[in-house]
């Protein structure tokens, strides 16, 4: 019995050791960037033997990633796209919802099997010809170009929908009988109530917004429109003169740190709506 | 009714314009280019239709490279990344202290930008002037040799390159498997402790058949993911692939579609469709696999 309960903590500690050492895989290269960022350039390059800790921080790498390259630039073009396509896919997808949840009309199933099965399409295969429709119509490094082929979601008219669907009948059927009109029932009782997953979806957009980096690279070849995924890739092969790590590091630290903030708010929406059906990319 | 049927098509008419304008017609129309010979997306004109556009991207050695890395990648990182986040869920599980501290930590690769946290992944493995780098030091601690992983040898390339696609990929899996884990009803456990069944026992006759859908599933996905590798290419050695010898299939579509090289949709279009066939095919082979071994 005592060599068992023995075994059982060996085991316990070895658990522990294991979850321990893989946080500390994850959490490292965070830990790189941030004590990084905060070495001058000059102690960042005299260590040949990178050191653990800095004891003289300064934050001039943060000032120069902000006067040597346009990071806030960038940063204000992200944002303006972010908000402009996640506004844009939600008044595409709550109608939409709402027409496959509530509205009865002929095609309804033949219609939503097939945007299911447009959600099978991986997009390198529809890049290509986006790319040439922006460019004839003469969008590349416009917001227009940018937006419209990214507002689209066929995923999260699909969350939409299923929860939508939760809410019940007799709700919509006294709203009827009250004379309410289908579309302020949507806008007064049906977001309302579904809110949650209104929010998660609205923060799984924000998310795959931020970090887009192919369409924005394909459509975009003026500084001007760079996204900060396109602007950290500029600033890595053009930027800052020689190799300023130090002041790479903090574009990097300033970059990561709105969707780092994001996640420790809504941690519990972002790992729910994750779990039901979101892939990375 | 007739009101209704007009009023629901009204509602639905912004996706079906932005889905038709930027999903349907393009995926239509990309087939057409593959086809389409000496295509020229100036003057908007070609000489001819025919499988030219394919014979010629399975001649370039720059997609045998892409198809080589992309495969190499997909079968290191695949069982890799399913294997230890199997292994990590599990330890997670069987643990109460700290466990939402644990899965908030490892969630954090899937909220960050993956071109911004592969220069920081550079910067861990690369070999410069001033200094070797973090993992090199390591290396040299345990008597090894310093590498330049970045512009170095071929294998030590793939490496880092293999290595940052399972951190970055690791996130979702463990998300995935912790929910699978944590639905398996506990009345099986109970049963099998009565009957004093040991803890192995336990994890491969009650919580892997359990959880092997979710397994494949896993599988699937990854493989899928793991194809369409990009990004992760790019942050880590810069944009230029093709000469760091690095590209995988998606950056060969991208490149031939513009940048140095490009302008050649029709080559990209045939890419891609490569792609997607391959993709397809891996996934109904997985799914005719799991049907004879995942147990429901």
């Amino acid at each position: 019995m005592k060599e068992n309960t023995f075994g059982k903590r060996l085991l316990k500690i070895a658990v522990y050791a294991m979850l321990v050492f893989w946080a500390l895989v994850v959490l490292f290269p965070f830990y790189w960037m941030l004590l990084t960022s905060i070495k001058s350039y000059g102690s960042y390059n005299a260590e040949f033997i990178p050191k653990f800790f800095t004891l003289s921080p300064t934050f001039e790498n943060y000032v120069s990633a902000f006067s040597a390259v346009p990071l806030a630039k960038y940063f204000l073009n992200t944002v303006i796209f972010t908000v402009a396509t996640t506004a844009l896919m939600l008044v595409i997808a709550i109608p939409s919802a709402y027409a496959f949840a509530r509205l009865e009309f002929k095609g309804k199933n033949l219609l939503f099997l097939s945007f299911l099965a447009l959600m099978m399409i991986p997009t390198e295969l529809v890049v290509i010809t986006n790319f040439t429709t922006v460019t004839n119509l003469e969008m590349r490094n416009t917001f227009g170009g940018l937006i419209l082929p990214s507002a689209a979601s066929v995923f999260y008219i699909y969350l939409l929908k299923e929860n939508f669907e939760q809410v019940p009948n007799e709700l919509y059927l006294a709203a009827k009988v009250d004379g309410t009109t289908d579309f302020k029932y949507l806008m007064k009782v049906l977001v309302p109530i579904c809110r949650p997953t209104v929010v998660t979806v609205t923060i799984l957009k924000v998310i795959e917004c931020w970090n887009s980096y192919v369409w924005p690279r394909l459509i975009t070849d003026d500084p001007a429109f760079y996204l900060v995924s396109n602007g950290i890739q500029e600033i890595r092969e053009n930027g800052f003169g020689r190799e300023n790590i130090p002041a790479m590091m903090a574009a990097v630290v300033v970059i990561s740190l709105p969707l780092i903030v994001l996640f420790l708010i809504f941690r519990n929406k972002i790992m729910a709506g994750v779990a039901r059906g979101g892939t990375k990319g | 009714m007739k009101n209704n049927n007009l009023k629901a098509w009204l509602y639905l008419l912004p996706a079906i314009l932005f889905l038709g304008a930027f999903m349907v017609y393009p995926l239509i129309d990309v087939f057409i280019y593959s086809f389409e010979e000496g295509y020229n997306s100036a003057s908007q004109t070609f000489f001819g239709t025919g499988i030219y556009n394919y014979q010629y991207i399975l001649r370039d050695p720059y997609f045998l490279q892409a198809v080589k890395n992309t495969f190499i990648l997909v079968i290191i990182t695949v069982p890799v990344s399913t294997g230890l986040s199997l292994l990590i869920s599990v330890a997670l599980a069987s643990i109460e202290k700290l466990r939402r501290l644990f899965q908030t930590v490892y969630f954090l690769p899937y909220v960050t930008n993956t071109l911004a946290v592969g220069l920081v992944f550079m910067i861990l493995f690369k070999k410069t002037a001033y200094t070797d780098g973090m993992v090199n030091l390591l290396i040299n601690l345990f008597g090894g040799q310093s590498v330049d992983f970045i512009d170095g040898p071929y294998w030590a390339k793939m490496l880092v390159l293999c290595i940052y696609t399972v951190w970055i990929v690791m996130p979702f899996k463990i998300l995935i498997l912790t929910s699978a884990l944590a639905s398996v009803n506990q009345n099986y456990y109970d049963a099998a402790r009565v009957d004093g069944t040991t803890r192995w026992r336990m994890f491969t006759r009650i919580t892997l058949p359990m959880i092997s859908p979710t397994v494949f599933y896993l599988i699937i996905t990854g493989f899928i993911g793991a194809f369409k590798a990009y990004s992760d290419a790019v942050a880590l050695f810069g944009t230029d692939l093709n000469a760091a010898k690095m590209n995988t299939i998606v950056g060969y579509v991208y490149d031939m579609l513009y940048g140095t090289g490009g302008g050649f949709p029709s080559y990209a279009s045939a890419a891609a469709i490569v792609l997607f066939v391959i993709v397809l095919t891996i996934t109904c082979i997985n799914l005719l696999i799991s049907k004879k071994h995942v147990h429901y």
